[in-house]
This record gives C-alpha cells, structure tokens and sequence, in this order.
C-alpha cells in the first residue's frame, strides 16, 4: 500500500474561482512524478471526489514535477451543501487515496 | 546595490510594486520602505477575491476589519506620498461592489483628514443594475462559461449584487484622471498590474503574465508572508524582484505561481483577450531575481467583462452540541439520522410546512463534516461536534425551525428506554441565527461595445 500524499512531497486544493476546484501535486522530483503520472488514475480521483471523470481537466507539467488537476466544484462555493469555502481539504482527501 | 534594472530593450523599465497579496493581510514594512527607494512607477493592491465566498459580495462588505484596512492603507497612501506615484487598490472591500468601494472611499478620506493631505482619488465602480443585466442577458449579450450554472433573466434580476470585471482599460481611464488613488470596484486581479506596463507600450504577454505573477505579492516568492514584490517590465519580458530581507524567486518559485487558484497553469482569461505562456522561459539573474519572457498575448475578436453575481439562497440557523459518552460518539451517525427524522416530522406536523420548504442537516465533526459520504477514513474519535444546520425560507421560519431542533441535539436517546441523556451545549442560547445565506450564481462573460460601458468614474479631492 502507497498512499498518493507519501509519494508526493506537497498536495495543495485551492478554488479557482466559485465554480472550479484545483489540486496541484508537487511530486519534489522526476522520480516521484513518473510514478505519480503513471499510477494516479484520473477515474479513481474522479471517484473518490464524486464526480465524473470527463469534467476533469489534467496536467503533467514536468518542468516543475506537477500533476495538476482541475475540476468544477463538486459543490458550488459557498452554496448550501457546500462543506468547505476554500476548498483547502480535498488535498487531504487525495493524499490518503492508495496508488500501490 | 539591492537592486538593479535588467537592461534588456530600449524602454524605460516600469516598475509595480505589490505590498502584498490583499490589502488586510499586512506587509513587510522595511521591505516595503526598501521598494520605495528603489523608484516604483505605481503601487498596486488588490483588495479581495470570491475566495471567502459569496455573503461578502451579497451583502456589499468587506471580510477585513475596518481597522485593520485602515492602518495598513495610510501605510502604503504615506509611501505613495514619498515615492509620488499613484496608488490604486482593485476589488475594493473584498467584493468590489459600491458599497464596498464607497466604505474604502470613506477610510481613504479619513486618513486625509487625519494625516492634513489633500488627495486626488478616483473612483471606478463595477456594479451592474440587476435589472439591466437581466435585459442583456435576454438580448443575447450575456453567455456562460465552462461550468455556470443554467440562469434566467429572472434569476439574474433577483441578485443581491451584481459587479463585472473591470480590465486593463479601466483601471487605464482611472490612471489617466491623474489621481494620487485610485479605489476600484471588482477588477480582475491582474488588471491592476498589467495597466500601467500597457499604457506606456509595454509587450502585453509580458504585462499579463508579470501581473498574474504578481497578484499575490510574495506568494511567488520564498518567504510568502513577507508579501512586498516589484515587478519589473521591460521590453518583451518581466523581472520578478522579492522586496524582503532574504526572500528568494527563483524559476520554480516564479512558474510554480501560474498553478495557483487557476484551473488551467498555462492560459488566463481576461477582458479582450487570453494569455498563454505555454512556452515562457523563467532565467534566474542572480540568487534572487528572474525574469521572464515568452509570454504570449492573444486578443480576442469580443471585449467581454466577467460578472459575478450573489442572490439570498436562504435564511438559516444553526445549533451545536458536543458528543463526549463513548456509546453515543460509537452511534453518533444513527443518532443524527434519527434527530433529522423526528425534527423534519414535528415540523411538517407543527408548523405545517412542505417537506421541500425547509432542511434540517446535522454534520458531525469528528467523523464526517469535511466530505460526507464520500469520507474514505474512520478512525475512533473521542469526542464528536453535532453541528446543526437550519435551512428555511425565512429568518424567522429558520430560527423557530431551530428551536425544535434544539431539545433534539440536547436530549435524544439512541433508544426508547434508557435514561434521557444530556450533552454538551457550548453556549446560551444554542440556536444561532445566521440570518441570510447567499450563493453565487453567475459564471458568465458580458459583452460590451466600449469598454467604459457599465463602469463609472468619478474623481474627488478628499482632505
């Protein structure tokens, strides 16, 4: 068992403004980001968030050892079942998903 | 020297210093003192975001305390006064709605008074009539982004507030007044950056991408709480020059910024066009300094303006109780599922509302409040916060719908026949009224014929 947040050296969720949530893996290096590209299915973040796979943008920038992932909000921001303003857990939620 | 011009066209370099990533969130002030010697062409702040959701914009305020505001903008209007260029602050008061710019309009002219200056202020204003965007939005001038919400003209209408972005362009027209500030309403927050890079000739990828760089202070930078930055334009690139004693940009910390709060790190969207800098090239000139260059710019064919827009979702009340006996934090999720229940059924019953009319949520934290059900750990938690979540169509309704929700979290039993259990309120009275909740409902562009259109501006001497 690997859990996504021992791999990578940060894991930050932030809102891109009310209507989109971003998650940006920092991998601290090629190795750790080889093998976040080639075992984080972008279903499984897709399942684990509730939301469908085709919605989700992804991005694997090697210059910075970035996998980077976009999504419109699960929730609206702020909006009744809204749970978390900033959007600032969602990291933690990936960082525990198992990527073995 | 501390800092020197990178001397790579034949263009008067132009320098943007940003004391920090929002004005409230204070700044370095030796750091700022040394920008100033430097020789800034502007000072620029940005003054809020949607980042703290929409009640602030629904009701017109600010989420900075008014104190707070006030003593780190007479900081920066006194470092204006030595360096003696403008000052322009954008998304006055978190929101950037009138109101909001009216009460930053009020602060700027107390510290006049206050400190015996006699300044020229120019006010832009970015709040749209809900009315008229309704009207718009029917005449085909108002058209969705990639994951708006499906409005009407009548949704639009019910708006608390409405405010559009306001670019380069006019925050350019509130330079031009020739005002020693300049408060504005909703811009993009780059648009406060890039304005003055734009205005003197500047190239224009180089003036987006430096002001995307820019937008929050330090954060591109090591030593992100330090918050003072300058931005240096030149020719066809940017110069990013953290201000604090031993804070460092280098290539990665500089790049790494375009991942944050966007959903995609290589184009942003603004009035009159897109930046790209997919093939932007990030040297280092020294252990503290990068530039930039290869930013593109592409002008689009429209000049639209981004609205937001928050309408009342609601009135609520909420109620807490705390969980500490070991069988109840075991069951806390049946014990709340139950509560819901009887609650909801006492209400229809009592106040003879219709089961879509109101909701009663109870998130228990400790266990679930973060995702729910699509929570992946459970772990034995010692204690668990019952938070109690009234929604209605009124305050009143909210709260009266809380105080049959109270004897619930204070005294339901898992079952019929034991003992009635208490637990733990942590104060008096234990419904709070929350009043109205507001959600953001517009993720939509306005199309305009003249950029000015729908943006005001007004210059006053205040002192």
């Amino acid at each position: 068992m690997a859990e996504l947040g021992q791999i990578a050296e940060k894991i930050r969720s932030k809102n891109a403004g009310p209507f989109w949530l971003t998650v940006d893996i920092f991998c601290g290096t090629p190795e750790a980001f080889g093998q976040v590209c080639d075992r984080l299915k972008t279903a499984d973040v897709a399942a684990l968030f509730g939301v469908t796979p085709e919605t989700m943008k992804r991005f694997e920038i090697a210059a910075l050892n970035v996998v980077k992932i976009s999504l419109p909000r699960p929730q609206i921001q702020g909006s009744r079942l809204d749970r978390d303003m900033h959007g600032a857990s969602w990291a933690a939620l990936l960082a525990e998903l198992d990527i073995s | 020297m501390f800092y020197e011009s990178h001397n790579v066209s034949q263009i008067d370099p132009v320098r943007v210093l940003v004391p920090s990533g929002a004005l409230g969130l204070n700044y370095d002030k030796a750091a700022l003192d040394r920008a100033i010697a430097v020789g800034p062409d502007i000072i620029a702040i940005d003054g809020g975001s949607t980042d703290s959701g929409p009640a602030y914009l629904g009701r017109g305020v600010s989420k900075y305390s008014r104190a707070s505001t006030l003593v780190e903008w007479r900081g920066l209007i006194e470092a204006r006064a030595r360096a003696g260029v403008p000052l322009v602050i954008g998304t006055a008061g978190t929101c950037g709605a009138d109101s909001a710019v009216d009460w930053m309009f009020d602060i700027t002219a107390e510290i006049a008074r206050d400190t015996g200056q006699k300044l020229k202020v120019a006010v832009l204003k970015s709040s749209q009539d809900p009315g008229a965007m309704a009207a718009a939005f029917k005449a085909g001038r108002i058209t969705p982004l990639a994951g708006a919400p499906q409005v009407t003209a009548e949704d639009l209408k019910s708006c608390a507030n409405i405010v559009a972005l306001a670019g380069a362009e006019q925050v350019a027209a509130a330079l031009n007044t020739g005002a020693d500030i300049i408060i504005a309403g909703r811009t993009t927050d780059t648009a406060i950056i890039a304005a003055l890079p734009l205005m003197r000739g500047g190239h224009a990828g180089a003036a987006w991408h430096g002001a995307k760089i820019g937008e929050c202070g330090a954060l591109c930078a090591t030593n992100p709480q330090s918050g003072v930055v300058m931005v240096e334009f030149d020719g066809d690139g940017f110069t990013v020059v953290p201000m604090a004693e031993g804070a460092l940009a280098t290539p990665h910390t500089v790049s790494a910024h375009m991942l944050y709060e966007n959903a995609d790190p290589f184009i942003l969207f603004e009035p009159g066009g897109h930046l790209n800098v997919s093939d932007a090239q990030y040297t280092a000139l020294d252990a503290r300094r990068v530039r930039v260059s290869g930013s593109r710019w592409v002008p689009s064919d429209r000049y639209t303006v981004k609205l937001e827009g928050a309408r009342v979702a609601g009135f609520q009340c909420v109620l807490m109780a705390i969980l500490r006996d070991r069988r109840y934090v075991q069951n806390a999720e049946s014990w709340a599922r139950d509560i819901v229940a009887k609650c909801r059924a006492k209400v229809i019953d009592r106040l003879g509302l219709a089961p879509e009319a109101f909701e009663v949520e109870i998130r228990l934290i400790g266990q679930s409040a973060s995702f729910g059900a699509l929570e992946t750990r459970q772990s034995a938690a010692v204690e668990i916060g019952a938070l109690g979540i009234v929604t209605a169509g009124s305050e009143a309704l909210a709260d009266e719908i809380g105080k049959m929700l109270n004897p619930y979290l204070l005294h339901h039993p898992l079952t019929a026949e034991e003992e009635q259990p208490t637990f733990a309120f942590p104060f008096s009275p234990a419904e709070l009224s929350r009043g109205a909740i507001y959600e953001f409902c517009l993720n939509h562009v306005l199309e305009l014929d003249d950029p000015m259109d729908g943006f005001s501006l007004e210059v006053t001497e205040v002192g």
